[in-house]
């Protein structure tokens, strides 16, 4: 199977899906599928992080955080446009990315994945202790965000919409970032970081770009996210979030950018296929995906791959 | 004799009591072969880490082309004309043989960034790859991951990004072991036409090809140069013959 046919009939299902006819269900479809999307793109712009340049971040969900504050925060302050929103997020993402990256990426292994949790866990406490925006309680959205003055984001129609073309366009900067010399040379670091020292290239520079990218995709994912919930909330931000983001993107298969898609999906459906069946849905939900991460060799991505390969042969 | 391009001022490295690098000074000169033998544990190696920057000295200096660069990081170093292979070979398991190269030469064309532009066939980079693969007999194995290369492949490999980045000194640790009889051969045929090239410093325990290549050798014992000179001098120093234990030479 060639490389594009799984990602093509991603976006050919998630373009189509709208117009299938669900009847009463529809509703509810649009909504998961909506929030699928949304943690996809988080999920994508980790993959950028992990797939490309190696870095197992267990903060990633703080970037969801600082995007659904951005628009809070404005939102108290009767600005919803996302002339502003978007701006203050992407500026929030890497006013946090740049000082906590710099100082993470000064570890590795296990050191850098418990710096990248502490830096997001203080971000989650500061969101709770913000009072005037609910505290731990969280925030409650006023008005939508709107683009150019139209309110597209608080019809269903028109967030599946929005974030179906953010998700296709932030997929297709990851796929060009990654085939660029920028990525190749961050693909390089993640494979062999001697070498690439070796060779003249800086892997904390490189490693530091890639985090900011990622950063700033994933507030947009933020944004997003407090638009569907109509609610701002310090629990975007939590370590449990975070974790599933890596969970996502592992799930899905690291590196092949689609997957990330496809392993947000398999967890929203997931997890709500299961809380149906009890409340304790944690507790059969946390094995089956280890089971997954150990038994799906190159994750869900991988599997796409392997029919393809079948077949071919 | 030309001015060195590669100095060693006086280096110290020591791990808890044991000192691994004990005030080591030498050169290597432009065009010449420096090759640096020792036993197993002598320090070779670390000499090798505290030149290209990856570890940092206790004392003493590294100096390229006349500049002080014992401050400097590993890949500022790389930029300023050194390049290395390493003892374990380094190579980037999932690109192919080219892209591995090319990598080396995109960093030698100071074209390390760019974000939209695929770098994969860019020409600018591929052409002088696959003349260095050529050279090294690696062309029809070009578009293999590196993961699926022989080790001896993966120790010419190394040596294609080395002289990709078109280096003033080049440090090699070992690029002969574990080589067959005919690579050897060819790897020793092409090591001896680098010179007029950059500066070599060489470690090898091949002592046919140190004596076939070197113009100068150094002897390290216990982190301390014993002996320093060329080839015939060397091999008739007694401290030399001490060292190693009645090895012939
Ligand atoms: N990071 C380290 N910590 C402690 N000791 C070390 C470290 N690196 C090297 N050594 C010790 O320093 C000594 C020299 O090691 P080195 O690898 O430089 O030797 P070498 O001459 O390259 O040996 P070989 O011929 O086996 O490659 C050895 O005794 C080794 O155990
Ligand atoms: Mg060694």
């Amino acid at each position: 199977m060639r490389g594009w046919v799984l990602p093509a009939a991603i976006f050919a299902a998630l373009a189509v899906l709208p117009f299938l006819p669900l009847g009463a269900q529809s509703g509810f479809v649009m909504l998961l599928a909506t929030r699928a999307m949304i943690l996809g793109l988080a999920a994508l712009s980790l993959d950028l992080m992990l797939g490309g340049g190696g870095l197992v971040s267990f903060g990633h969900a703080a970037f969801l955080g600082l995007g659904a504050y951005a628009v809070a925060m404005l939102d108290a302050a009767g600005m919803n446009d996302a002339l502003y929103v978007v701006p203050a997020a992407l500026g929030a993402a890497v006013a946090f990315a740049l000082p906590t990256g710099a100082i993470a990426l000064r570890t590795r292994g296990v050191n850098y994945i418990m710096i990248t949790l502490a830096f997001a866990q203080m971000l989650f406490f500061a969101f709770g202790s913000l009072a005037d925006y609910g505290g731990d309680d969280g925030y409650t959205l006023n008005a939508h965000t709107t683009i150019g003055g139209v309110r597209l984001l608080a019809h269903p129609g028109g967030l599946y919409a929005a974030t179906l073309l953010l998700l296709l366009l932030a997929y297709a900067l990851c796929r060009v970032l990654l085939a660029s010399r920028f990525g190749r040379a961050l693909r390089g670091v993640r494979q062999n970081r001697a070498r690439m020292q070796a060779l003249g290239y800086d892997p904390f520079a490189l490693q530091l770009a890639a985090t900011l990218i990622g950063g700033a995709l994933c507030a947009l994912a933020g944004v997003l996210l407090v638009n569907q919930a109509e609610f701002a909330s310090p629990a975007y931000a939590s370590w449990q979030r975070s974790g599933d983001l890596l969970m996502m993107v592992i799930l899905g298969g690291v590196g092949s950018l689609h997957g990330a898609i496809l392993g947000a999906a398999a967890v929203v459906a997931l997890e709500e296929a299961l809380s149906r069946v009890t409340e304790h849905w944690p507790l059969i939900y946390g094995p089956l995906l280890v089971l997954a991460v150990i038994f799906l060799r190159g994750g869900l991505a991988g599997i796409g791959a392997g029919i393809g390969k079948r077949r071919d042969a | 004799m030309p001015d060195p391009a590669l100095s060693l001022r006086g280096l110290v490295k020591r791990y808890g009591a044991l000192t691994v690098t004990d005030h080591v000074s030498l050169d290597a000169a432009p065009g010449a072969i420096h090759a640096v033998i020792g036993p197993n544990g002598a320090g070779k190696t670390t000499l090798m880490q505290l030149v290209s920057g990856f570890v940092a000295p206790d004392a003493g200096a590294v100096l390229l082309n006349g500049r002080d660069v014992t401050r400097l990081k590993p890949h500022r170093r790389a930029r300023q004309g050194l390049a290395r292979s390493f003892q374990l070979t380094a190579v980037l398991p999932e690109m192919s043989v080219r892209e591995n190269v090319a990598l080396a030469v995109q960093s030698r064309l100071g074209l390390r960034w760019g974000f939209l532009r695929r770098a994969a066939g860019d020409a600018r980079f591929d052409a002088p790859a696959d003349q260095v693969l050529a050279r090294l007999g690696l062309a029809d194995r070009a578009d293999v991951p590196a993961a699926r290369l022989s080790h001896g492949e993966r120790r010419q490999l190394e040596l294609a990004m080395a002289l990709a980045l078109d280096p003033a000194v080049l440090l090699l640790d070992e690029p002969l072991a574990g080589a067959g009889p005919e690579e050897t051969a060819r790897l020793v045929s092409l090591l001896s036409g680098l010179r007029g090239g950059p500066a070599v410093l060489l470690i090898e325990h091949d002592m046919a090809a140190v004596f076939a290549l070197a113009d100068t050798i150094s002897v390290l014992d216990q982190g301390r140069v014993i002996a320093s000179g060329p080839p015939e001098a060397i091999r008739d120093d007694p401290a030399v013959q001490a060292a190693y234990l009645g090895e012939s030479l």
